[in-house]
């Protein structure tokens, strides 16, 4: 199966058909791997890589979850194609940067891909839309069984898995999700969330950019402890918090549209005119103004049916998929140009925002709410 | 968001790191990511800003000068990318590992999946004490016949299946 093939069709994540996934984007599991007696790739030859990775490689692709599978080696990917695989978190930045001697295998429907010496001589990873680790960790979990019984991976009795790094010695596991929360931003509660989740041993960070600086309000929510909890612990933990996160983003939503709801117009309505209207778009503020579109469409201002449409153009905008779309390498300021026409383009026939109904609703909603409360006390 | 060295510049870099088993955000501005050596890692302990300050220190504490057999890497080579250079290296520079894990994670002792080949090797190691186990006792008890078939199930079972533990 060739690059192209794959990407033309988007990936499974980005579907948006998973559990929770208007707030939830996608669940992401990642195991590190490395064999015993061969150096860490970081620190092996460029002959020890190779052999590594000669031996890795066709097991990787005999998996039967690998059936109809893209495989290639780094040397032969574009920069642009590595580009395009790092904006589908389908590769690390960092494998994207590799040269001779590492390779990526990743599936067609988008939902597994096995990064080969990367800072560890495995990366297996799976991703999938909505709030489902446990899914996710089903699907790397076999996958590893599989290949640990072809490959002598390195374990150490009381370490378990050893890794480069011993921030992922353990279980070798790093679980996150990734999160659509303009409702905590919006009302100013995002950085007091951040802290009471930094507070429990897990990490948030912004998608792109850090704290209330977040773009697109995309934040990523993962484990730090890989050592001395189980792979189950720590993913019902993980689990634990960004449904209580989920929970905060729904209330505050909920308060936006009773106590702010001109501020939430505003916004939502500034978006709108800006993206229907622009003629030149910087990638920070596409991200900033569909993510507007994007909670507009979570709260009722726009039919349901535009959703999947605005959910895509997160990703058509991104440098490298522009650059794709385009065919040729494009200078930042035609960058501009090009995004801001692709948005007007997809969103010629979208419809204005409509608050009245979702305010008023909000105003049943709550009335029904007060009487029952009322009732029961 | 401004720099949390000068506190004057806009944040350009953010990092984050462990400090005491607790993450903590450093955000830093172009100059002082410069003069911090973050820009150039060879210029500084990476292992310091990402395991936590102190990290390399613990390792240097474990034996100056100490080379991994197997791959060569040394303690030196740990302050500088903060990773280790082979699977073995965990047990060459294993004193100084202990305390910094203890910062960094839950424990020091590993208690989630075991791979497939280990814990068949395992179950196998028991299977075979088991067996002598009965030997031993089919002997003490004169239960001759049942001894020669638990000799022979043994003498079946063990090449090549105990090297691992
Ligand atoms: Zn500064
Ligand atoms: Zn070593």
């Amino acid at each position: 199966m060739a690059l192209h093939n794959i990407l033309a069709e988007s990936g499974e994540w980005l579907s948006g058909d998973g559990p929770q996934s208007h707030i939830v984007i996608s669940s992401r599991v990642r195991l590190a791997r490395n064999l015993r007696n061969f150096s860490f790739p970081g620190w092996a030859k460029k002959a020890d890589r190779i052999a590594v990775l000669e031996c890795v490689k066709p097991q990787v692709e005999s998996l039967p979850e690998m059936a109809d599978a893209y495989s290639a080696y780094s040397q032969d990917l574009s920069a642009l194609e590595k580009q395009v695989l790092v904006e589908r978190h389908l590769v690390s930045r960092e494998h994207a940067a590799k040269g001779i001697g590492s390779a990526v295998v990743m599936n067609r429907k988008q939902t597994l891909s096995i990064m080969i010496n990367e800072e560890d001589h495995l990366r297996i990873q799976g991703i999938r839309s909505g709030l489902q680790l446990k899914n996710v960790f089903k699907l790397v979990d076999k996958v590893d069984t599989a290949l640990g019984e072809k490959l002598d991976f390195a374990f150490h009795q009381q370490y378990g898995f050893l890794t480069a790094c011993p921030t992922n010695v353990g279980t070798g596991m790093r679980a996150s999700a990734m999160m659509h929360l303009p409702g905590l931003v919006l009302s100013e509660q995002i950085n007091q969330v951040i802290q009471a989740v930094n507070k429990v041993g897990l990490a948030v960070r912004g998608l792109y950019g850090e704290g209330t600086e977040a773009l697109g309000n995309l934040f990523q929510i993962s484990n730090q402890i890989t050592l001395g909890e189980k792979e189950d612990e720590i993913l019902t933990r993980l689990n634990k918090v960004i449904e209580q996160i989920l929970q905060h983003e729904q209330n505050s939503r909920v308060s936006l549209l009773e106590k702010k709801a001109v501020l939430l117009l505003d916004n939502i309505g500034r978006a709108y005119g800006i993206l229907r209207h622009a003629h030149s778009m910087a990638s920070k503020e596409a991200l900033n103004l569909l993510s507007c579109i994007k909670l507009g469409t979570d709260l009722g201002f726009f039919p349901e049916d535009g959703r999947l449409l605005v959910d895509q153009l997160f990703m058509e905008t991104q440098p490298a998929h522009l650059q794709k779309s385009s065919q040729q390498k494009l200078q930042a300021e035609e960058r501009d140009t090009l995004r801001a026409e692709i948005i007007r383009a997809k969103l010629a026939k979208f419809p204005k925002p409509d608050g009245k109904k979702a305010i008023e609703r909000g105003r049943e909603e709550r009335k029904e709410k007060e009487e029952k409360d009322g009732r029961t006390e | 968001m401004n720099c949390d060295v000068c506190k004057q510049k806009t944040a350009t870099v953010f990092l984050t790191q462990i400090v005491d088993g607790k993450m903590q955000k450093v955000n830093l501005c172009d100059a002082c990511s410069k003069e911090k050596g973050v820009t150039d890692p060879k210029g500084f302990a990476l292992a310091d800003l990402l395991l936590g300050l102190g990290a390399s220190e613990e390792m240097e504490r474990s034996g100056v000068g100490q080379k991994c057999p197997m791959c060569g890497f040394s303690q030196a080579d740990f302050k500088k990318t903060g990773r280790f250079g082979c699977s073995n290296c965990y047990e060459v520079f294993s004193e100084g590992l202990e305390a910094m894990l203890k910062g960094m994670h839950k424990g020091t002792t590993h208690t989630g999946k075991v791979p497939q080949r280990l814990l068949k090797a395992r179950q196998h190691a028991e299977e075979l004490k088991r067996l002598q186990r009965e030997l031993r006792k089919a002997v003490d008890d004169e239960k001759y016949e049942t001894a020669a078939e638990l000799r022979d199930r043994i003498k079946h079972f063990e090449p090549g299946n105990t090297g691992a533990t």
